[in-house]
C-alpha cells in the first residue's frame, strides 16, 4: 500500500513541478504532423494582433524627437502617475501575499462547512468585470456606503483615495496567490511535519523552518503575477480612485487623459514606459516560473 | 487507481492540519471566511441589492425598456464570441506548436502568446488607435475602402480579441504537456493522418482544458472595459458595450439602471464561476488519470 | 462543438464567419442589432430609414434626448420618413478630435466655436458654415455658473472667492472641455472687466488651478466628481449642467450666480465630408433648422438653456436671472485667437498648469 502510494505520490509531484521531463524531444517534429501549418498560423495571429500594434506603438513613440519624448514621459505628473501606478501595485500585490497565504492554508488544510463555497468564490475576481467591481466597490466605501458608515468616522476614506485604489486592486489580484499556493500545499509531504513534531519543534518551528521555504517559490510567483496584473488594471480604478493627478492618478489614466485630449504621440510615449513594466514583470514572472519548477526537482 | 489516490491525498491533508492547535485554526478560518466575505462576497450582494432596490418591477423596466440599454446586451453578446471562437482556433494551434514541439524560438513565441496578458488594456486600445485610427497608419487606405474599425464594430472584435489572447493558450499548453505525446505518437505509426489524430486523440484529451479556457476567456471578453473604451467612441446604442452602458448609466444619475445592467454582469460571472468549478474536478480528474496510467 | 472543429470544414465555417462578421459589420450591421422604435409608413422613393449621428459635448444628453423625440415626430409628419439619431457625448475638444479622427458625425454641436473650427480645418467642414443657419449657427447661448454644497458653508459670492485656501474647485480640464475652457475664460474676464490687468488676471488663473484637486475629461466627469463622489467645494460649471445637478441632489446642493460671467456660445453645424458621403444632408439639414422652431426653443428653454429667439427667453425670465454676460471680444480678438493663446500646446495654460507642482 504504502508503495503505491508513495509512486502515485511521485508522479503527481512530477506533474505540478516539472511537466518538461514528461514531453518528448524533436523526434516529434518529423513524425507529429501539422508543424508548419500551426507555427505557421500561430506566427500570423500573434504577429497580425499583437506584434504589430504594438510595435505601431513603439514606432510612434520613437518617431518623437527625443526632447519632446522626454518631455512627455518625465513630467511631474507623469513621474506621479509612474510612482503610484508601482506602489499601490506593490501594496496590493504584498497584502494579496500574506492574505492569500492564510486563505490558501486555511483551504487546503481544515474542513469546515460551507468550505466547498469559499473555494469556489476566491475565482470570482476573474470573472467579474472589472467595471463592476469598480462601481460596487465605490458605492460600498463612501461616507454612507455599507461598509463606509463604519470606516469613515474612523476616518478610514475607502473611496476616491490611495486607499480605494489598493483595496480594489487587492481584489482584483486576490485569486493569484490563492491559486498558485494551492497546489503547493497540496503537495507537501506531510510525513516531514510529523518528522518534525516527533522531533520536538513547535508548530511555529515547523511552518517557519519546514514549510515556509517550500512555499516562498510559489508565494513570490503569486506575488509577481498579482503585481502585474494591477499594473495594468484600468477598468475599476477609475471607478474608485478619483483620478487626482499627483494624488491618485495610475499611468493608464494619465494615458486616456492624453488620448482625450488627442496628444497621440505623448500618449504612446507614456503607453511605452508603462509596456517596458509589464513586459519586465512578464520576464520576471517566467524567469521565476523557470526557477520554482528547477528548485522542486 | 484514482480512488486510492484521491485518498492518499486526503489522509495526507487531514494529518497535516491535526497538529495545529485549536485557536490557530479557528482564528485562521474566521480570517479567511472574513477576507472573502469582505472582498467578495459583500460586494456581490451589494450589486444585486442595488439593482433590486426599487422592487422586481423597476428591475424588469431599467432592463428592458431603454432600448440603448437592450443595444448594448445584444452588443456584447455579438462581440465576445467573436473573440473567443477567434482566440480557440488560436488556442489550440499555439498550444499545439508550443507544447509538442520544441524549436529556436519557443520561450520567445511562448513570452509572446502570454504578452497581451500582461499589457495594460488601454495600451492595447491605443495600439489599435494608431493602426486602424483615421490618423493612424491604416487609417486612409480604410477610409477610402469604406471599412470602418475604430469607433465601429470590428475596432470593438479587435479589442475584446486582443486582450482575451492567451486564455485558451495558457489553459491547453500545461495540460498538453502533462498528457504526453504518446497517444498522438500511437496513433500516427498507426497510421492515422494528422487531422484524424487530432480530431480523435488530441480534441478528445484536451476537450475540458479548450471547455475551460473558453470559459475564462468568454468572462474575460464579456466584461472588458479598458480596451473597449479607447476604441469604442461611446456612440450610445452602437459603440457601448454592457460595460461601457454601466459607467455611462451611472454618468447620467441613472445609479439604479446602471446597477441593473452590473447584476446582469455579475449573474453572467456566477455561471461562469459554477461552470469553473465544475470542469476544474473534471479536468483534475481525467489529468490524474491520464497521468497515473 | 468539438467535432465541428475538428473537421477541416468546420474550421473553414467558422473561419469565414469570423472574416464575415468582422468585415461585413458596418452601419448596416448594427443597425439590425438595435431596436427601432418607429413602425413607419413607407415612402418608395427614397429610403425610408435614415439614421443621422449626431456628436455634441458632455452635459446635452438630456436635451438632445427630448429635442431629439421631438424632431423625429415632426420630420415624420412632414416627410413620411423615419429618422434615428445617435448621440455621442464626452469633453467638446475629444469629440471634435474624434470627428477628425473618423467618428462619423452628420451634424456637430460642440461647446466652444474653436472646437467646430478645428473640425472645418480638417477639411470635414465647409468653410461658410456659420452663415448657413440663423444666428450664425448660434441656437441657444449659456454661461458658466457656480454650485456649492447645501447652505453654502464657505460664503461663495463672486469669484475672488474661489482662490479662498480653504476652498477647493471642480472644473473640468480645458484641453478637453468646453466647460473647462469656459470656466477658464470666465475667470481670466472677471478680473480683466474689472479694471484688472493681464498679470493680475494670469495671477488670479494660476491661483484657481491650485485649487483643483482633479480635472476631469468632460462636463459631466466633472459633475460627478462633484455631486456623487463628494470632491470639491464649488463647481464651475454650464447653467444647464448646475440646474439638473442641482435638481437631482434633492437638496445637497444649491446654486451661485456670480456677478459676472462668460456668454458662452454653443454653436452647431453640418459635417459636409460625412453629409455628403452618408446622403444624409437633406435631413441633417431639417434636423439643425428644427432647433430654431419654437417648439424646439421651448425644450431648449425648458432644460436650462437660455434660448437665441428673444421672444422665449423673455417668456423663462424667471428661470434665467440677470447676469452681466461679457463676450469673448472684450478679452480676445475672437474665440479663434483666445483658443490659440491660451489652450494650444504650450499656451497659457499648459505654462500655468505644469508650473503647479504638488
Amino acid at each position: 500500500m504504502t508503495v503505491a502510494s508513495s509512486e502515485i505520490r511521485l508522479k503527481v509531484k512530477l506533474f505540478f513541478d516539472a511537466p518538461d521531463l514528461m514531453t518528448t524531444s524533436t523526434i516529434n517534429r518529423r513524425i507529429l504532423p501539422g508543424f508548419r501549418l500551426s507555427l505557421g498560423y500561430t506566427v500570423a495571429w500573434l504577429g497580425l494582433l499583437v506584434v504589430v500594434p504594438l510595435a505601431g506603438c513603439l514606432v510612434k513613440a520613437a518617431s518623437l524627437p527625443f526632447d519632446r519624448f522626454w518631455g512627455a514621459v518625465w513630467t511631474a505628473r507623469a513621474r506621479a502617475a509612474y510612482a503610484f501606478t508601482l506602489t499601490s501595485s506593490f501594496a496590493s500585490a504584498w497584502i494579496n501575499v500574506v492574505l492569500g497565504l492564510i486563505v490558501a492554508w486555511v483551504l487546503v488544510r481544515y474542513e469546515f462547512p460551507g468550505k466547498r463555497w469559499l473555494d469556489s468564490l476566491v475565482d470570482l475576481p476573474f470573472a467579474l468585470p472589472t467595471a463592476v467591481a469598480g462601481l460596487v466597490y465605490s458605492q460600498l466605501y463612501v461616507e454612507n456606503g455599507w461598509l463606509g458608515q463604519f470606516l469613515v468616522p474612523l476616518g478610514i476614506k475607502a473611496a476616491y483615495s490611495r486607499l480605494a485604489v489598493v483595496l480594489v486592486l487587492t481584489f482584483i489580484g486576490f485569486p493569484f496567490v490563492v491559486r498558485t499556493l494551492q497546489p503547493v500545499l497540496e503537495s507537501l509531504d506531510a510525513e516531514i511535519e510529523d518528522a518534525a513534531f516527533l522531533l520536538g519543534a513547535t508548530r511555529w518551528q515547523t511552518f517557519r523552518r519546514v514549510l515556509l521555504p517550500a512555499l516562498v517559490p510559489a508565494m513570490i510567483t503569486g506575488f509577481a503575477l498579482s503585481f502585474a496584473r494591477a499594473m495594468g488594471e484600468y477598468g475599476s480604478v477609475v471607478f474608485v480612485s478619483g483620478n487626482m493627478p499627483f494624488k491618485t492618478e495610475i499611468a493608464p489614466v494619465l494615458i486616456v487623459a492624453r488620448l482625450k485630449e488627442f496628444a497621440y504621440a505623448e500618449a504612446t510615449a507614456i503607453a511605452v514606459v508603462l509596456l517596458a513594466m509589464s513586459i519586465g514583470m512578464l520576464l520576471l514572472v517566467h524567469m521565476l516560473e523557470h526557477w520554482s519548477k528547477k528548485s522542486h526537482v | 487507481m484514482s480512488e486510492l489516490k484521491e485518498t492518499s491525498r486526503g489522509l495526507s491533508r487531514h494529518s497535516a492540519g491535526r497538529h495545529d492547535p485549536l485557536w490557530v485554526r479557528f482564528t485562521l478560518i474566521a480570517a479567511t471566511v472574513a477576507v472573502i466575505g469582505v472582498l467578495v462576497i459583500v460586494p456581490v450582494v451589494a450589486v444585486f441589492y442595488q439593482a433590486l432596490a426599487q422592487g422586481v418591477g423597476a428591475y424588469w423596466r431599467n432592463l428592458t425598456s431603454d432600448p440603448d440599454t437592450r443595444h448594448s446586451v445584444l452588443l456584447t453578446l455579438a462581440v465576445a464570441p467573436v473573440a473567443v471562437v477567434a482566440n480557440l482556433v488560436f488556442g489550440v494551434a499555439a498550444a499545439w506548436t508550443i507544447a509538442r514541439f520544441r524549436f529556436r524560438g519557443r520561450t520567445v513565441l511562448t513570452v509572446l502568446v502570454d504578452l497581451p496578458f500582461a499589457v495594460s488594456p488601454v495600451v492595447a486600445g491605443l495600439s489599435l488607435v494608431l493602426i486602424f485610427g483615421l490618423q493612424g497608419y491604416l487609417g486612409p487606405w480604410l477610409r477610402v475602402h469604406d471599412v470602418k474599425v475604430i469607433f465601429a464594430l470590428p475596432g470593438l472584435v479587435l479589442a475584446t480579441t486582443f486582450v482575451t489572447l492567451p486564455f485558451v493558450a495558457r489553459e491547453l499548453i500545461p495540460v498538453m504537456e502533462a498528457i504526453g505525446a504518446d497517444e498522438e505518437l500511437a496513433a500516427v505509426s498507426l497510421g492515422a493522418s494528422g487531422w484524424q489524430m487530432f480530431r480523435r486523440v488530441t480534441l478528445a484529451n484536451i476537450r475540458w482544458g479548450v471547455l475551460y479556457g473558453l470559459i475564462l476567456s468568454s468572462a474575460r471578453a464579456t466584461g472588458e472595459f479598458g480596451a473597449v473604451y479607447v476604441v469604442s467612441g461611446h456612440i450610445a446604442g452602437r459603440t457601448d458595450t454592457m460595460p461601457l452602458r454601466v459607467e455611462k448609466l451611472f454618468q447620467e444619475y441613472n445609479t439604479p439602471g446602471s446597477f441593473t445592467l452590473a447584476s446582469v454582469l455579475t449573474s453572467i460571472a456566477l455561471v461562469t464561476l459554477a461552470l469553473k468549478v465544475y470542469l476544474e474536478r473534471k479536468t483534475r480528474h481525467e489529468l490524474a488519470e491520464a497521468v497515473i496510467s | 462543438m468539438k467535432m465541428i472543429l475538428g473537421t477541416s470544414a468546420g474550421r473553414l465555417v467558422i473561419a469565414a464567419f469570423l472574416t464575415v462578421s468582422i468585415l461585413g459589420c458596418d452601419n448596416s450591421g448594427t443597425a439590425k442589432v438595435h431596436s427601432s422604435s418607429t413602425d413607419a409608413a413607407k415612402v418608395d422613393a427614397a429610403p425610408s430609414q435614415v439614421e443621422l449621428l449626431n456628436v455634441s459635448y458632455d452635459p446635452t444628453r438630456e436635451l438632445w434626448r427630448q429635442v431629439n423625440e421631438r424632431f423625429v415626430a415632426a420630420y415624420r409628419k412632414e416627410a413620411a420618413r423615419d429618422v434615428t439619431i445617435r448621440q455621442s457625448h464626452g469633453g467638446s475638444g475629444s469629440q471634435a478630435r474624434a470627428v477628425i479622427d473618423g467618428l462619423e458625425a452628420d451634424v456637430a454641436t460642440l461647446a466652444i466655436w474653436s472646437d467646430i473650427d478645428a473640425i472645418r480645418k480638417a477639411g470635414l467642414i465647409a468653410d461658410d458654415w456659420q452663415q448657413r443657419l440663423p444666428h450664425d449657427s448660434l441656437p441657444y447661448f449659456s454661461t458658466i455658473v457656480f454650485v456649492v454644497r447645501k447652505g453654502n458653508p464657505h460664503a461663495i459670492k463672486d469669484w475672488s472667492d474661489l482662490v479662498r485656501p480653504d476652498v477647493a474647485i471642480i472644473t473640468p480640464s480645458p484641453k478637453t472641455s468646453g466647460n473647462g475652457k469656459l470656466s477658464f475664460l470666465a475667470a481670466w474676464g472677471s478680473v480683466l472687466r474689472r479694471g484688472g490687468s493681464e498679470v493680475d488676471a494670469r495671477e488670479f488663473v494660476t491661483e484657481l488651478y491650485r485649487h483643483t484637486p482633479v480635472l476631469d475629461t468632460g462636463a459631466r466627469a466633472a459633475t460627478n466628481t462633484f455631486a456623487q463622489k463628494g470632491i470639491g467645494d464649488v463647481h464651475l460649471t454650464w447653467e444647464n449642467e448646475a440646474v439638473l445637478e442641482v435638481a437631482e441632489s434633492k437638496g445637497q446642493l444649491q446654486i451661485v450666480y456670480p456677478p459676472i460671467s462668460i456668454r458662452a456660445e454653443p454653436f452647431v453645424a453640418l459635417v459636409d465630408a460625412n453629409v455628403d458621403r452618408k446622403s444624409t444632408r437633406e435631413v441633417a439639414e431639417e434636423y439643425l433648422k428644427f432647433l430654431y422652431t419654437l417648439e424646439a426653443q421651448q425644450v431648449i428653454a425648458e432644460n436650462g438653456y437660455r434660448p437665441i429667439e428673444p421672444a422665449v427667453l423673455a417668456q423663462h425670465s424667471d428661470t434665467f436671472p440677470e447676469l452681466e454676460l461679457f463676450e469673448i471680444a472684450e478679452i480676445a480678438t475672437g474665440w479663434a485667437e483666445a483658443n490659440d493663446r491660451f489652450f494650444a500646446e504650450g499656451g497659457v495654460f499648459d505654462q500655468i498648469y505644469d508650473s503647479r507642482v504638488e
